[in-house]
């Protein structure tokens, strides 16, 4: 059974049956809504599927499919691993939730909202299930249409603003990427995502085309300093888009560092550590502070996850097996949490209609569940055991001790500066008093917002006491990434970045190496 | 039987089309005034079908008929076939916008048939005199359609300019011939190409020739530096003549262009007529892009698109491989509904008082007040801004694919970069659209035939016309063979 194509379809059926309903708007949205949320939950159900026939012990591409229908451009090339799966599994988990959130939030154009999700959905499937690398820039940059919709038409007051930016950005970023695809294609003679990342290209080429890749992914991821999309984006977006912006389509940057960047240009990879590292230091330190400034709710979070993305950066550029478990944790853990912190803002945005952080306070007393949901996600960014942002943290960290102590020490201080901007924002928002007569008088979550919130919660939760569910069938795929890198890293990791300052606590196998002359 | 009538039979589609012209007017001559119209659209229609299925079965291979004037291969049977598509089209798109305005004369098929007749000849011909007769006879009926609403000024302007600026680039075509006939001694251009490649050094006086004869060309494709008619005659020309305009005629003048300079001028004169086409191709993707950003007139708006999207064509032209010509056929073919669909949609709509819309500003809100129409509008421009997965990614794909293969990567990355600037404005047309607020009520004028065609075109741009993708990559591969004889 094809069963991704039929994940990818599906949507695209159902968002085409939702713009042909019949009857007048009120029944029109009713419709939608059911429709949209049992579309979801059968692509959820099919995810389901997917993970418990899932092969964990091989890095090779699963439910495999290809046909030549559009030869000789593309073909229609599909295929998982476990890296794909976890990130469809994350992207199937949160859209029935987005669809419930939107559910009394979005008023206007219901049908054409739901069919924008359901778009999205489909081409998220398909940028992680592609095997042909057009294939894959297809649906990864496909994916900016609906964004643009939905940002445009459903989204806050500077809207358009947003989504413009959010689009040519985007798009600027990605044709570099293209003509670099283009290039490879036309040396190395295939298209298969798997064949070229095994192909050896020349050394001062990959130094061009990680670039090119990097000029997208880095968009996309979003680093330092090409991250100024985000916020606006965030800001603008209505909640559940906010949710699929932060929880699946920030993970696209790191899923192409790791599909694309690291096993096809492991050379300049290990070359271009620094870089990389720099940005992801200069992006926890000066976002961090930016998110302590914030006066919108939004923003912060949004200032958050360019901070929880530089983990993402850094873990993966480790080029060790902990730092690239750890990266693909922080993308899982951050697309949970951060959806989450987004869905808790649209919560009292629906009720106060403002995302002012001065607006609110007391909501302990007024809104004690809101107040415990927000607190246990507050936890979950900042890290604390038994959630899933301690074991991505963790693992990123001792991944990247083992490559540069110093870009370790400073990404370390943007988990202080995390908590410490978390906790305020926790403090202004829940502790207190209350800002106005209306603050006090928002109701607390109704049985619709917990059945949002609570499987966020047991997932995070899962993911934080027993994370090796999640890591396990990622192993086999990254162990195979490392085994492209390996070689190459020693030569070319640039050991000064080390100081001698960090040196006693536990020596890096550079250090040891020094230690020997 | 002589070879006079082996030619003419060799030349099916243009007797056709010569004969069946005659007979429209004739027809519409004849014909009660109230119908004349119809009657003689209907005609011509028919005509052009029959002149593009009689290529169904022209034989495999090429034939050289009238003395090596007139060629008929595989690429110019696919160009007539787009041709002979975009005219019949665009007849019909006329007829509802012609009785209304009153401006309803049986000419205008008449005139299109004409113009047809020499985009066939043009991109048949093999002789530089055959493609200068054929130039002319599309160019004519050109000037007149484009001042067809005679009591509208800006009309009459359009004709003019067109008809001066028009005659001023044959006459420099003209030239360019001379020059290359002079210095290379024939006119016939597999002939030439003989000549060029026994001469002992390249001659600059050939090369002044090729200058010329491509200033000649740029000029027919709206290319920059020669496109400034191109925004003013879109603008003042009736609508529908303006999407006349950009289709048909830019597939003609972009395949004769790529057949000059393929066929005639291969091998060491290559190169310098490679560094103009890349030249041209990145001044006109990058003009095309820049200049359109600050438009408010929908029709200048999509001259400055159709500019650039020559631009992006002449890329596949600029590595002068098979694979770069293949491409440019690709682009052609997909232009030309791109640009047909978005002309169809503006001319379906009208104004409360009646006029065509002609304002940006005019279409505010149109996803509330006509939700389909806007949804096809939406799908041409995202289809030409590139975006996947939307049909009009693929040809910029093929044709920097081409470019890319044969090196010229910096042209490449221009490129994309100039349709990241094209994709702000035709963003802007569906921000208009579907982020504003109704200004005024858009009523569609109605006609079930030219909704079917917005419909058709719709349907060819968006994701579902990929299955074209692979019998169009076989045919344009066939054709683009054509000129490189083996």
């Amino acid at each position: 059974m094809p069963i991704l194509s039929l994940m990818i379809l599906l949507p695209v059926a159902a968002a085409l049956l939702l713009l042909a309903l019949p009857g007048d708007d009120a029944a029109r949205a009713g419709r939608a809504r059911m429709v949209a949320l049992a579309t979801t939950l059968v692509e959820f159900a099919a995810g389901i599927w997917l993970w418990l026939n899932f092969d964990q012990t091989t890095a090779a591409f699963q439910f495999s499919e290809n046909l030549p229908l559009f030869a000789p451009y593309v073909s229609w090339s599909l295929g998982l691993d476990g890296i794909a799966l976890m990130l469809i599994m994350l992207s199937v988990f949160l859209m029935p939730l987005c669809v419930l959130a939107s559910w009394v939030a979005v008023k206007k154009r219901v049908p054409e909202y739901m069919a924008a999700f359901l778009l999205m959905e489909s081409l998220m499937i398909g940028t992680f299930a592609a095997r042909d690398i057009f294939l894959f820039y297809l649906f990864f940059e496909g994916g900016l249409i609906p964004m643009f919709l939905i940002i445009g038409i459903w989204g806050g007051a500077r809207r358009i603003y947003a989504s413009y930016k959010f689009f040519l950005y985007t798009l600027l970023g990605s044709v570099l990427m293209l003509v670099a695809m283009l290039w490879m294609v036309g040396v190395a003679g295939t298209a298969d995502i798997g064949e070229l990342s095994n192909h050896d290209f020349p050394k001062e080429a990959q130094f061009w085309l990680f670039l090119a890749f990097f000029a997208s992914f880095a968009v996309k991821m979003p680093m330092w300093p090409v991250h100024t999309w985000l916020p606006d984006a965030h800001v603008e977006a209505p909640t559940a888009g906010s949710v699929i912006l932060a929880g699946v389509l920030l993970k696209l940057g790191g899923y192409g560092f790791i599909r694309f960047s690291l096993p096809m240009f492991p050379d300049a990879s290990a070359q271009l550590i620094w870089l990389v590292f720099g940005l992801s230091m200069v992006a926890v330190v000066y976002t961090s502070l930016v998110a302590l400034v914030q006066q919108d709710m939004k923003k912060l979070i949004a200032y958050s996850s360019v901070a929880h993305m530089a983990f993402v950066t850094g873990g993966l550029f480790a080029l060790n097996t902990q730092g690239i478990e750890g990266a693909m944790v922080m993308m899982l853990s951050h697309g949970l949490v951060s959806g989450a912190l987004f869905l808790c803002v649209g919560v009292i945005y629906d009720r106060l209609h403002t995302r002012e952080i001065s607006r609110y306070g007391g909501l302990a007393d007024t809104m004690p569940k809101y107040a415990l949901v927000l607190l246990f996600f507050t936890m979950a960014s900042v890290g604390l055991p038994a959630t899933s942002g301690f074991v991505a943290e963790f693992l990123v960290l001792l991944g990247m001790y083992q490559t540069s102590t110093w870009a370790t020490f400073v990404l370390t201080t943007g988990i202080i500066l995390g908590a410490g901007y978390m906790l305020w924002l926790y403090a202004r928002v829940a502790y207190g008093k209350a800002a106005g007569e209306d603050t006090r008088a928002m109701p607390d979550l109704d049985a619709r917002e917990i059945a949002i919130l609570a499987p966020i919660i047991l997932a995070t939760l899962w993911m934080g006491i027993y994370p090796k569910s999640f890591q396990q069938p990622m192993k086999p795929a990254i162990a195979a990434v490392v085994a492209r890198l390996e070689g190459r890293e020693l030569a070319t990791v640039p050991t000064d970045m080390t100081l001698s300052a960090a040196r006693p606590a536990l020596p890096s196998p550079a250090h040891a190496a020094e230690g020997h002359h | 039987m002589h070879p006079i009538f082996a030619s003419i039979a060799i030349a099916g589609p243009e007797t056709i089309l010569t004969l069946g012209s005659l007979a429209a007017l004739m027809l519409g001559s004849f014909t009660p005034k109230h119908r004349a119209l119809v009657v003689t659209s209907l005609f011509a229609v028919a005509i052009l079908a029959v002149a593009g299925f009689s290529l169904m079965d022209a034989p495999a291979g090429r034939s050289i008929a009238f003395d090596g004037l007139y060629i008929a291969d595989d690429f110019s049977a696919f160009l007539k076939v787009i041709i002979m598509a975009a005219a019949a089209a665009s007849v019909l798109l006329a007829l509802p916008w012609l009785n209304e305005s009153g401006t309803g004369r049986f000419e205008y098929p008449v005139l299109l048939l004409l113009a047809a007749l020499g985009m066939a000849m043009m991109v048949s011909a093999n002789d530089l005199l055959t493609l200068y007769v054929g130039l002319e006879l599309a160019a004519l009926p050109s000037y007149v359609l484009a001042a067809f609403s005679r009591a509208d000024d800006r009309s009459a302007e359009a004709g003019l300019k067109y008809f001066v600026l028009g005659a001023l680039a044959s006459g420099i075509l003209l030239y360019g011939v001379t020059l290359v006939y002079g210095f290379a001694g024939s006119t016939q251009l597999d002939v030439i190409a003989g000549l060029v490649a026994g001469q002992p050094e390249r001659s600059l006086g050939l090369l002044f020739g090729i200058v010329f004869i491509l200033a000649g060309l740029a000029f027919k494709v709206s290319a920059v530096p020669f496109h400034m008619w191109t925004p003013d005659v879109y603008e003042g020309a009736p609508t529908p003549v303006a999407a006349f305009f950009s289709a048909a005629p830019k597939a003609a003048a972009l395949g004769l262009m790529a057949r000059v300079l393929v066929v005639a001028f291969p091998g060491k004169v290559a190169a310098d007529w490679q560094q103009i086409i890349m030249v041209i191709a990145l001044a006109s993707m990058v003009l095309g892009a820049v200049a359109a950003v600050a438009q408010t007139n929908i029709k200048r708006l999509l001259a400055y698109s159709s500019i650039a999207n020559i631009g992006f064509a002449l890329v596949g032209l600029a590595p002068g491989t098979p694979a770069g010509i293949s491409a440019l056929l690709f682009y052609v073919t997909v232009y030309v509904a791109m640009t047909l669909g978005s002309f169809l949609v503006v001319l379906q709509l009208r104004r409360p008082d009646g006029g065509t819309v002609e304002q940006m500003a005019d279409l505010a809100g149109l996803s509330k007040t006509q939700p389909r129409l806007a949804a096809a509008l939406t799908i041409f421009m995202f289809s030409l801004a590139g975006i996947p997965p939307l049909l009009g990614f693929w040809p910029k794909f093929a044709v920097f694919q081409a470019a890319i293969a044969s090196g010229q990567i910096g042209l490449a990355i221009i490129g994309f970069i100039a349709s990241v600037v094209a994709a702000f404005y035709y963003l802007r047309l569906i921000k208009i659209m579907y982020f504003d607020e109704p200004a005024v009520v858009l009523a569609s004028e109605g006609s079930k035939v030219n909704g079917a065609m917005i419909a058709a075109c719709a349907l060819f741009c968006s994701p579902i016309g990929m299955l074209a993708l692979s019998p169009l990559a076989v045919a344009t591969a066939r054709a683009a063979a054509a000129l490189f004889p083996a």
